[in-house]
C-alpha cells in the first residue's frame, strides 16, 4: 500500500527536468535499532519540499542521510540509495565532504560558530577555498540574500553570539548560502524561534526558491502548508517481521494534495491534527 | 466526611522538633575546612615574605635584582638572581617547545580523530602519567634522557650551540619536564574541547569542513580558554618542579639559554641549599626566602595573566 503510493507519485515527478536528488529505497540504521526504512523521495529543482510526521518517524534522520551528517554518528548505518544529479552519494569513492559543499545544512538551533558575523559568514568559502575576488562583497550578498544585512552591517567585526536568536539562524543561513551550495537542508530551522522570527526565516525561504533547493523538516504543519511546494508525510508503525517501531514514508505529493486530498487515511488524520 | 477528616487531622506543628545539633557541627565543620586552606595559604605567604625585610637590610636591592653572579655563599657573596631567575625561564621555555604541540596535538587526536575504543584507553592512561612521581621523571633525565642527548649531539650547529653537553643540561631537563607536562597540558586542553558542543562541529561539517578544518578553525578557537588555562597550569607547574631540575639542570647559575649548558632554576637553588647544612640568620638562610617570594610572584602573575586571558576569550566567544 504504502510502496504502492510512493512509487505513483515517484513517477508522477512535476516537470521533465530530472530531480536534484532522490531517495530510493533508503533505509538508516543506528546499531540495530533499523530507524527508517524504504523511502522513496525524489526532490525537484528549486522547489521546497516539506517532509513532516509526528516525533520518531524518522524524518530527521531522512534529511540527514541526504548530506551524509549521519555519517558522523558512530553505528549509523544506510541501505539503499541516495543520488544527486543521478550520482550515488554512498558509493566508496565519494568524498563526504565533496558532498556537504554542494548539499548545505541548516540546524534546529542556531549554531553560529564562535567568530565575528563576518567570520562566520566567510568560514565555508574559506575551508572549502573557494575562489572569491572580493571575500567583503561575498559575505555582503550573503547576508542580504539572508535578509540580514542591514540589521548587521554596522557591526561585522561584532560576535555572532550578540546576535538574537532569529538573526543567528539567518546568520547560518547566510553562512550555507556563502559556499554557493546546490541544496539547502534545514532540520526544523524555527523551532527555538518566536513566531516573528519564523515569518522571516519563512520569507526567506520563498525568496531563496529561486536560487535553491530545498528540504525542510518540520513540526509545524501550517509551516509546511505555507512555503512548501511539496510534502512528505512519514510515520513511525510497527514493522511486521521485527515487531519493533520503525519510520516510515507513508505519502508523498503536492503539498495541496497532501494537506486538501490525502490518499492516506493516516496523512489526514495527522494534518488536519486528529494525532501526533 | 471531609469535615470529620478536618476535624481528625492533628494540629500542625511547625516548630522545630529538636535543634540539629548535629548538622549545625558538621555545618562549622564544612566552614572550617573551607576556611582553613585560605588560612594556610595566607600563613605560606607570610612565612616567605616576612624575613624579605631582613633580606634586603643586608643585600642592595638592585644588586638583587642584576645580572652580577649568583653566589649567595661565597666568602665575598653575590647576589645577582637574574642568573637563577633565567636558568628557571631557560628550562621552562624548553620545555614548553616540547610540551606544547605534544600536549595540544594529543588533545585534537583524542577529541576529534580517536575512535570511542582509543580514546577510552587512551585518556586514562593520560591520565595516571599526571601521577607518576616527579622524582621519577628526574631519574629519567638523568639517567636516560642526558647520555642520549650527549651521544647524539648535532655538532655541527655553529658555535657554541654545536658543543655536546655535559653530565648537566638545560636542555634535559627542559626536555623531560615538557614530557612531564604533556599530560597536563593534553588533558586540560581535552577537557575544554570535548566540551565544545555537537552542534559547533555539525555546523562546520555541513558547510563541507575536513575533520582538520572542523578541530582548528572551529573546535581550537572555541576552546580557546581552556586550552589556554592548560598552558597557563602547564607553565606553573614547569617553573615550579623541582625534582627534574635538581636531577638534571646542575648547580652553575650560568646566564645563558642555550639548551647545552647547565643552570641552575630558582626551585634547584632553594631545593639544593635547604637540604644543605646551613645556619639560621645567615645571609644564605635568608636567600631562600627572597628567591622563594620571587617565585612565588612569578606563578602568582602568570595566574592572574592566565585568569584575565581567559575571561577576555569568554567574553569574546560566548
Amino acid at each position: 500500500m504504502t510502496s504502492q503510493t510512493t512509487t505513483e507519485t515517484t513517477s508522477n515527478t512535476r516537470g521533465h527536468v530530472p530531480p536534484v536528488m532522490a531517495a530510493r529505497e533508503l533505509g538508516v540504521y543506528y546499531g540495530d535499532f533499523h530507524a527508517v526504512s524504504g523511502v522513496n523521495l525524489d526532490f525537484n529543482r528549486h522547489e521546497v519540499t516539506a517532509l513532516i510526521g509526528p516525533s520518531g518517524c524518522g524524518k530527521s534522520t531522512v534529511l540527514r542521510s541526504l548530506n551524509r551528517m549521519n555519517d558522523l554518528i558512530p553505528k549509523a548505518r544506510v541501505e539503499g540509495e541516495v543520488t544527486y544529479h543521478g550520482q550515488d552519494i554512498y558509493q566508496p569513492k565519494i568524498d563526504p565532504i565533496e558532498v556537504r559543499r554542494r548539499i548545505g545544512m541548516v540546524f534546529q538551533k542556531p549554531n553560529p560558530f564562535p567568530k565575528s558575523i563576518f567570520d562566520n559568514v566567510a568560514y565555508g568559502p574559506r575551508v572549502t577555498k573557494m575562489k572569491v575576488d572580493s571575500m567583503n562583497d561575498l559575505v555582503e550578498q550573503s547576508l542580504r540574500r539572508a535578509a540580514l544585512w542591514d540589521e548587521v552591517k554596522d557591526n561585522l567585526k561584532g560576535s555572532a553570539f550578540g546576535l538574537s536568536g532569529g538573526q543567528q539562524q539567518r546568520l547560518c543561513i547566510a553562512r550555507a548560502i556563502a559556499t554557493s551550495p546546490d541544496v539547502i537542508l534545514l532540520d526544523e530551522p524555527c523551532s527555538s524561534l518566536d513566531p516573528i522570527a519564523t515569518a522571516a526565516i519563512e520569507d526567506l525561504m520563498t525568496d531563496l526558491k529561486q536560487e535553491y533547493t530545498q528540504i525542510i523538516v518540520t513540526h509545524n504543519m501550517q509551516q509546511a502548508a505555507r512555503i512548501s511546494d511539496t510534502t512528505a508525510f512519514f510515520t513511525a508503525g510497527v514493522d511486521e517481521e521485527s515487531g519493533k517501531r520503525i519510520g516510515r514514508l507513508v505519502e508523498y505529493n503536492d503539498t495541496s494534495s497532501i494537506f486538501n486530498n490525502p490518499a492516506e487515511k493516516s496523512t489526514e488524520d495527522y494534518v488536519s491534527g486528529r494525532f501526533g | 466526611m471531609s469535615t470529620t477528616t478536618r476535624t481528625d487531622r492533628p494540629s500542625v506543628v511547625l516548630v522545630a522538633q529538636s535543634s540539629r545539633w548535629g548538622e549545625k557541627l558538621i555545618h562549622f565543620w564544612l566552614g572550617f575546612c573551607a576556611l582553613s586552606s585560605v588560612i594556610i595559604t595566607v600563613g605560606i605567604v607570610l612565612a616567605l615574605f616576612t624575613p624579605l625585610p631582613e633580606f634586603f637590610s643586608r643585600v642592595d636591592f638592585r644588586a638583587f635584582f642584576s645580572a652580577d653572579p649568583w653566589a649567595p655563599a661565597l666568602a665575598t657573596p653575590s647576589f645577582g638572581v637574574w642568573n637563577i631567575v633565567v636558568g628557571t625561564l631557560n628550562v621552562t621555555m624548553y620545555a614548553l617547545i616540547v610540551a606544547i604541540p605534544a600536549g595540544l596535538g594529543a588533545a585534537i587526536y583524542l577529541s576529534e580523530f580517536a575512535g570511542r575504543r582509543a580514546r577510552k584507553v587512551l585518556k586514562p592512561v593520560l591520565e595516571v602519567l599526571e601521577g607518576v612521581p616527579t622524582v621519577a621523571y628526574g631519574i629519567f633525565a638523568f639517567i636516560f634522557v642526558t647520555p642520549l642527548l650527549r651521544d647524539n649531539w648535532p655538532t655541527w650547529l655553529p658555535g657554541d650551540l654545536g658543543d655536546a653537553p655535559g653530565i648537566f643540561s638545560s636542555g634535559a631537563a627542559g626536555l623531560v619536564l615538557g614530557v612531564m607536562i604533556i599530560p597536563t597540558v593534553a588533558s586540560i586542553s581535552e577537557d575544554a574541547m570535548s566540551a565544545v558542543p555537537r552542534s559547533l562541529r555539525e555546523g562546520a561539517y555541513g558547510l563541507g569542513s575536513t575533520r582538520m578544518q572542523v578541530a582548528t578553525k572551529v573546535v581550537v578557537p572555541a576552546a580557546l580558554s581552556g586550552i589556554v588555562a592548560g598552558f597557563v597550569l602547564g607553565v606553573s607547574r614547569a617553573i615550579g618542579e623541582t625534582m627534574v631540575v635538581l636531577l638534571a639542570a646542575g648547580a652553575s647559575p650560568n646566564l645563558t639559554l642555550m639548551p647545552n649548558e647547565s643552570v641552575l632554576p630558582m626551585t634547584a637553588f632553594i631545593g639544593r641549599t635547604a637540604t644543605g647544612d646551613i645556619s639560621v640568620g645567615t645571609d644564605v638562610y635568608f636567600t631562600i626566602f627572597a628567591v622563594g617570594a620571587l617565585l612565588f610572584t612569578m606563578t602568582f602573575l602568570m595566574n592572574m595573566i592566565s585568569i584575565a586571558l581567559v575571561r577576555r576569550f569568554r567574553e569574546q566567544y560566548e
